[in-house]
């Protein structure tokens, strides 16, 4: 299968410093793919060079390759509006615009695009917030604003905003991190869902969310990506002893 | 037991008494503020009443001030002092937003910092120097335009200038002559509103500068990373998170406009005449407040001005409650 994503060769730099060093990942598509790793590894940098926005970063450089769907995100020429739309990203804090409606919340991506038609948005604000497990909760409130839904609804708004742009790629920076249990529960349930329509990136520092939600788990430690594999052999019979000492919680 | 240092501290009664003697001193300054609001409204109220009795609303709607002859309305003057602030902030205020963008999302560091110290700056610079060079900088250049319509050298300028003084010199005026010059000494409304717009835009750019910098990052990456230029995520991110701050940067601006006196009162002519040319001679409160309060020596021209200022104490009133409710309506809650 040819993968959706590949990093190739990929280096981060904030400055003279380096964050990141010669990663080399592949993910395929329609899979949940998990970075983790202790404090200040790089995982969140890793993740932002995804969809460049290290780009918005004084001093920040990537270097290496990204490819997604074979083509280099970086490469001269390339638009990186016009290349984030491909990318959805779901932050650590929820992040709603807050003097927008859901409503508007959920179709802010398709009206940077352009899209005008009341009918049109309505049916893909419909579409989106049914797959991110919100519809029915917030259905005869989509013209309040979005601010006075509960924290995990937040949450789970700001993913139907990802969606509704059909992103190849959904990246999720700790999503759950600022919620609570079951707010949690209903966000790892709803990424098996998305699995369907879309590929999944996630940054988690909770080992047992990594273990539930994910297919595929990279292990990052000060920069390096120390091992990538099937989460069940990452987790249960890991080839590196760094690893192994990570996810049997003797480190970190 | 007899840990010495387990046993709870006493307190010194002395500390308790001097905790106590602070609370009443606060008190005490805390009235002396309250006080003082209490007894100037009082005495503005009193100074007040003989105007207001005499002319009651008639004060507000009529527009002839004539000391000679005793009648004194302030509809020129109100009209002077809403017809200036609002001017001065309809130009500020785009003006204020882009310097406040340009600091804030656009200008390198090295130049960012040293353009919002300059503006700030601005409000800084004395009343009078304000005045000052309203006078002799800006004065002249209006004037040298505005002889033109005097001039025979501009036939088509001298033609429009005789038509709007015959409608002038009927108390009226058309939208057109509203905009032709009615003398050509440079001074009068428009340098007013020129010089306010430059005097409160420190206001509302420095304001809109500091709330756009505080809008949180992920806000700003919400919008990129949907695919938004920079512009666009200024227009839909960063502006909306910020109007409340902006909003109330603009209301301080206003209050600002609303009582500015040495540098309008220098610059606008002083005409107690109701508006006929945006470049005529006009007035407002503040202006005559400072123009004539010396010479008014009749109990009821000087009533008339203290109730000039009694008006203006209840427009500023007014404006920072209207302010509150703004801010609270504009400002973003419950971001969780
Ligand atoms: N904007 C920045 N400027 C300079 N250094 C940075 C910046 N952002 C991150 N770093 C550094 O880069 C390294 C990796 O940080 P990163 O945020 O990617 O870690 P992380 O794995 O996401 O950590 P956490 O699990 O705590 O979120 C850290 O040493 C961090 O201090
Ligand atoms: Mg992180």
């Amino acid at each position: 299968m040819t993968p959706i994503l590949s990093a190739k060769n990929v280096n981060i730099f904030y400055g003279d410093k380096q964050a990141v060093q010669n990663v080399n990942l592949d993910v395929q598509p329609g899979t949940v793919n998990a970075l983790i790793g202790p404090s200040g590894c790089g995982k969140t940098t890793f993740l932002r060079a995804i969809n460049r926005m290290h780009d918005l970063t004084p001093g920040a450089r990537v270097s290496g390759q990204i490819l997604l769907d074979g083509e280099n995100i970086y490469a001269p020429g390339v638009d990186p509006v016009a290349m984030r739309r491909r990318v959805g990203m779901v932050f650590q804090k929820p992040n709603p615009f807050p003097t927008m409606s859901v409503f508007d919340n959920v179709v802010a991506g398709l009206k940077l695009a352009g899209m005008r038609n009341k009918d049109q948005l309505m049916a893909v604000a419909e579409r989106s917030l049914k797959g991110a497990a919100l519809w029915e909760e917030v259905r005869e409130r989509l013209n309040t604003p979005a601010t006075g839904l509960s924290g995990g609804q937040q949450q789970r708004l700001c993913i139907a905003r990802a969606l509704a742009v059909d992103p190849e790629i959904l990246l999720m920076d700790e999503p759950t991190s600022a919620l609570d249990p079951s707010s949690t529960a209903k966000i790892e349930e709803l990424m098996t869902d998305l699995k369907k329509v879309t590929t999944i990136i996630i940054v988690t520092h909770n080992m047992h969310q990594a273990a539930r939600v994910s297919d595929t788990t990279s292990f990052f430690l000060v920069g390096d990506l120390v091992e990538h594999g099937p989460t069940d052999q990452l987790f249960q019979s890991p080839r590196d002893e760094r690893t192994e000492a990570y996810v049997t919680g003797r480190f970190g | 037991m007899s840990d010495p240092a387990r046993r709870l501290p006493t307190r010194a009664s002395m500390s308790s008494g001097s905790d106590r003697a602070f609370q009443y001193l606060i008190l005490a300054l805390a009235s002396v503020i309250v006080l003082v609001f209490v007894v100037s409204l009082y005495l503005l109220g009193k100074d007040s009443w003989p105007a207001l009795q005499r002319f009651g609303v008639e004060f507000f709607t009529q527009r002839t001030w004539n000391p000679v002859n005793g009648t004194f309305g302030a509809a020129a003057m109100i009209t002077g002092t809403l017809v200036t602030s609002f001017a001065a902030l309809i130009i500020s205020v785009p003006l204020a937003i882009a310097s406040a963008l340009f600091v804030a999302e656009y200008a390198p560091k090295w130049l960012a910092n040293p353009v919002g110290y300059l503006i700030e700056l601005l409000a800084a610079i004395p009343s009078v120097v304000y005045g000052l060079w309203a006078l002799f900088v800006i004065a002249p250049v209006l004037a040298r335009w505005q002889i033109t319509f005097f001039s025979p050298e501009y036939p088509e300028r001298l033609a429009l200038y005789t038509k709007c003084a015959g409608i002038w010199a009927n108390d009226q005026t058309t939208l057109q002559c509203f905009f032709v010059p009615s003398s050509g000494a440079g001074r009068g409304l428009a340098l007013a509103i020129i010089i306010l717009t430059v005097m409160i835009l420190p206001y509302t750019a420095s304001v809109a500068r500091d709330v756009i910098r505080l809008v949180p990052a992920d806000q700003r990456e919400a919008m990129y990373a949907l695919g938004a230029t920079k512009w666009e995520v200024i227009s839909r991110a960063i502006l909306p998170y910020a109007r409340a701050g902006i909003m109330g940067g603009v209301i301080l601006a206003l209050g600002r406009a609303l009582g500015e006196t040495l540098a309008v009162a220098m610059v606008i002519g002083d005409s107690q005449d109701i508006l006929k040319s945006l470049w005529g001679n006009a007035s407002t409160m503040a202006s005559v407040i400072a123009n004539q309060f010396g010479d008014a020596q009749e109990l009821l021209h000087r009533s008339s001005v203290v109730t000039l200022g009694f008006i203006l104490f209840f427009v500023s009133v007014a404006v920072n409650l209207l302010a509150r409710v703004l801010i609270g309506r504009l400002t973003p809650k419950g971001v969780k």
